[in-house]
């Protein structure tokens, strides 16, 4: 059929299966962590967490790794603009007098 | 022209309906069809929009009460917003225009997602038609006005619910639009037409279509919360509930500024393709022209507070946000020195498309220059809800966007129904539009430096006589658009034949017979040579 | 996502991708509101948070995790041919769908049964920062919840078109696009999770 199908990538089940595994450790170490009174560093501790278990279902479960470069270039731009309305609202909100 | 394309001339695609009668359009996927849907529902939004724009000048006649009361008036302003901004002005050109010629101006036979684009209209009349509703329902019509503040909009018992419903249907509408445009954009263009082959209009689009997918959504959660604190007491916004009202109009901001570059950008796109062809010559710094279209979508996103000076956001936040806004200033004056650029020494046509594109630099610029009167956060302060914003926007709005859908119908729609209007009657259009639309917004901006506040029904007599003239000029405008309107229905349905290039453009819609066959291109078309390449076009 | 006219399967999972951002971008909003009261209310949020159950969130959280490795195997099994397990694998998914929901369904009965819901008057007497973090957490996972209905749904629909051939070995995008939908509701959740319910310090 299309030329589309040729370097679509198959995942073996092996792959997924891995990083399943990765991802319900990570569950385990996000659940610790939380345990532990870091202060302010625990709400962080939990996005950086959070973070590599996305990237990992982002990679992997949703075959971005396997994409063109336009896919990841778009995820990165959608990410990027979140990042700075969340950002810039905290201009307001941190220093409201 | 050969024989074959003397004949698919004669209707073209507007013979070639698959269902009979209205179910040939309204169940079409052809693009050209789905445009003209969009295109003849907007323009009757945009009547409506106008006749309640000019009931409010009545009511602004004098001070006190002219022809209604004050809740109707907060109800008619309200719907005359709403419906300008999400019915009008949002899907206004991209939805359009975008869906007529941007496939054909890639060199494709439809978009990407075709089903997925007749949806998108669907879902433009089903949240036209739950606004529309809004009205008759529940306890009256909205008066909230076209932002829908909290703590009011969480508390009037006016049928804001119904209205936020239906301004969530209409963003889903205006993101399916913008994701099929990019990815028909990438996915489509045919050979040979490569990014720097790409019409200015076309890129445009692919500017904006990013802002629909990316801000749009914001808008969505904004108004489901406003919906749940109404419903269910949710109460994110209300202090007494430990939230901040002031986050609502961030996150409302965070979609509605950018959103006027959705509203803006597809204008200029029209103008960047007009000028080039009515001064008979390649646009001005092309590359130019697109990274300013790039970074206005960027730095647009980056501003939205400057709507907020006055609302006790930090002080921190006012400054860095001013700066900002002056930012986005030089992607937009790089446009219009690149325009002015290209009419330099051109062999101008005077012809109607141009008139409208002429009108649009003038006036967007000067609705740009007092809109950083607004964005400077000192000057906005003394002027922050006065008759001098409106005028502003009114300036960049309709004259910015307003001009060049006009333009846009002038220049497109011989192409698709194949039939000319009259160009006397639309140049004498123009010129009573334009008389009208200054004397109009003019006086607005200076009542409003004197001091008049923007959404009241009353006024102290002082600003009377300058209330009347912009009454007056309303009435001019109106009569100038009525003018338009029929100039250009008639010229749709009993025009003169137009030939399939009367501009004598250089872009691929200009190659097909108007109007274009359902499948636009008999073959794939190969580009060879630029979008504004009027030599290799053959056409000079 | 749209069917049989288009072939360009990179054009498809485009399209998909980019619906997906507008996901990110909806629940983007609601994670704004949430950072900008946590730095407002960091102790309330505690006290509020340290009420929600770990194991119900946890028990989700591995519900989705699995479901989500459900799916992303069964695009593998349906590209080699293995229909049968394909269709096996994506029953499991509605199967942890069916029970991530029924968790959710206890969970906010005990908690309602507290009277702990948007609106009610104990909610209304908890000090603002924890009235905040309950209302926010019901709109949350209240919007994922239907997220996850409505991926479910996608998936049985799915299922009948593997089962009636329309989708198979040689043209699996509609399959690989209902996955991407259902992976973003991981995805939320994996936000979800220690935001809400690890908030303990």
């Amino acid at each position: 059929m299309s030329e589309n199908q040729e370097h679509a990538h198959i995942v073996p089940y092996r792959t997924f299966f891995l990083v399943w595994v990765a991802l319900l450790a990570l569950t385990a170490i996000t659940v610790a962590v939380a345990q532990v009174n870091l202060g302010p560093l625990n709400v962080w501790a939990a996005l950086g967490i959070a973070t590599v278990k996305s990237t990992l279902v982002v990679a992997y479960f949703m075959h971005m790794k396997y994409e063109a470069r336009l896919f990841k270039l778009a995820l990165l731009a959608a990410l990027a603009i979140l990042a700075i309305f969340i950002g810039m609202t905290f201009l307001d909100v941190l220093y409201r007098s | 022209m050969t024989v074959d394309h003397a004949a698919a001339a004669e209707r073209g695609f507007l013979a070639e309906a698959r269902r009979p009668g209205p179910f040939g359009w309204i169940f079409s996927t052809d693009h050209k069809r789905i445009g003209l849907l969009y295109l003849w529902s907007i323009v009757t939004f945009f009547c409506v929009g106008a006749l309640l724009g000019l009931l409010i000048r009545l009511e602004l006649w004098a001070p006190g009460r002219t022809i209604m009361d004050a809740q109707t008036y907060n109800a008619v302003f309200t719907l005359h917003g709403v419906i300008m901004i999400f019915l009008f002005i949002i899907p206004g050109i991209p939805a359009a225009f975008g869906n007529l010629v941007m496939p054909i101006q890639i060199g494709a036979r439809d978009v990407a997602f075709p089903r997925l684009n007749l949806l998108s209209w669907w879902l433009y009349i089903g949240g036209a038609a739950l606004a529309v509703t809004s009205l008759f329902t529940g306890g009256g019509p909205p008066d909230t006005g076209w932002t829908f503040y909290v703590p009011f909009s969480a508390r009037t018992t006016t049928n804001v619910s119904l209205a936020t419903v239906a301004v969530f249907i209409l963003g889903f509408s205006s993101i399916l639009t913008g994701l099929n445009f990019v990815t028909t954009i990438h996915r489509l263009r045919a050979e040979g037409m490569t990014w720097t082959r790409l019409p200015l209009f076309t890129w445009s689009l692919y500017a904006t279509a990013w802002i629909q997918i990316l801000a749009t959504p914001v808008l969505g959660i904004t108004v489901a919360l406003l919906f749940a604190e109404r419903v269910i007491g949710t109460g994110l916004f209300d202090p007494a509930q430990g939230g901040d009202p002031i986050m609502f109009q961030h996150l409302f901001w965070i979609y509605s500024h950018p959103a006027v570059y959705i509203m803006v950008l597809p204008g200029m796109g029209v103008v960047s393709d007009i000028i080039p062809v009515f001064a008979r010559k390649p646009a001005f710094g092309y590359k130019a022209i697109v990274v300013s279209s790039l970074a206005i979508a960027f730095a647009g996103s980056l501003v939205w507070a400057h709507h907020m000076y006055t609302s006790g956001m930090s002080d921190l936040a006012v400054m860095v946000f001013s700066l900002l806004t002056f930012i986005v200033a030089i992607p937009s004056a790089v446009k219009v020195f690149n325009w002015l650029a290209t009419l330099y020494q051109g062999s101008i046509l005077l012809d109607p498309p141009l008139l409208f594109a002429l009108s649009f630099i003038l006036l967007f610029t000067i609705g740009g220059l007092t809109g950083l009167v607004l964005g400077a956060a000192a000057t906005d302060v003394h002027v922050h809800d006065t008759y001098f914003v409106v005028g502003h926007f009114h300036f960049t709005m309709f004259g910015g966007t307003g001009m060049a859908f006009f333009a846009a119908m002038h220049y497109w729609l011989p192409k698709f129904y194949g039939r000319m209007y009259d160009k006397t009657v639309a140049t004498v259009a123009w010129g009573v539009i334009f008389t009208g639309f200054c004397i109009l917004y003019l006086s607005m901006k200076i009542v409003g430096m004197m001091g008049m506040p923007r959404r009241y029904w009353d006024y102290v007599p002082e600003f009377t006589g300058l209330n009347q003239l912009a009454t007056a000029g309303s009435w001019i405008l109106g009569i100038g658009l009525v003018l338009m309107f029929v100039n250009l229905v008639r010229g749709v349905l009993y025009g003169k034949p137009a030939p399939a290039n009367p501009w004598g453009g250089a872009t691929l819609e200009w190659q097909l017979p108007s109007p274009p066959p359902t499948e636009n291109f008999a073959h794939d078309p190969v580009v060879t040579h630029g979008p504004y390449d009027f030599r290799k076009a053959g056409i000079l | 996502m749209s069917g049989h006219e288009h072939q360009d399967y990179t054009g498809a999972k485009f399209g998909m991708w980019l619906f997906l951002f507008t996901e990110v971008l909806l629940f983007g909003g609601l994670f704004i509101l949430y950072a900008v009261y946590l730095a407002r209310y960091p102790k309330e949020f505690v006290t509020a948070g340290s009420q929600l159950n770990v194991w119900f969130g946890g028990g989700n959280t591995l519900v989705l995790l699995t479901s989500s490795l459900f799916v992303a195997v069964s695009i593998t099994a349906l590209r080699r041919g293995a229909t049968g397990l394909c269709l096996r694998l994506l029953g499991g998914t509605v199967a942890c769908a069916a029970l991530f929901m029924l968790n959710k369904f206890f969970e906010w009965s005990a908690k309602i049964g507290h009277g702990i819901y948007p609106g009610s008057a104990h909610l209304r007497e908890l000090p603002p920062g924890e009235t905040v973090f309950f209302n926010i957490y019901y709109l949350t996972t209240g919007l994922h919840g239907l997220h996850v209905v409505i991926g479910a749904i996608v998936l049985i629909w799915t299922m009948a078109l593997i089962k009636t051939g329309r989708v198979h070995a040689n043209d699996w995008v509609i399959l690989e696009n209902a996955g991407l939908y259902w992976h973003l509701v991981d995805l939320i959740w994996i936000f979800i999770f220690p935001l809400y319910y690890l908030i303990l310090h």
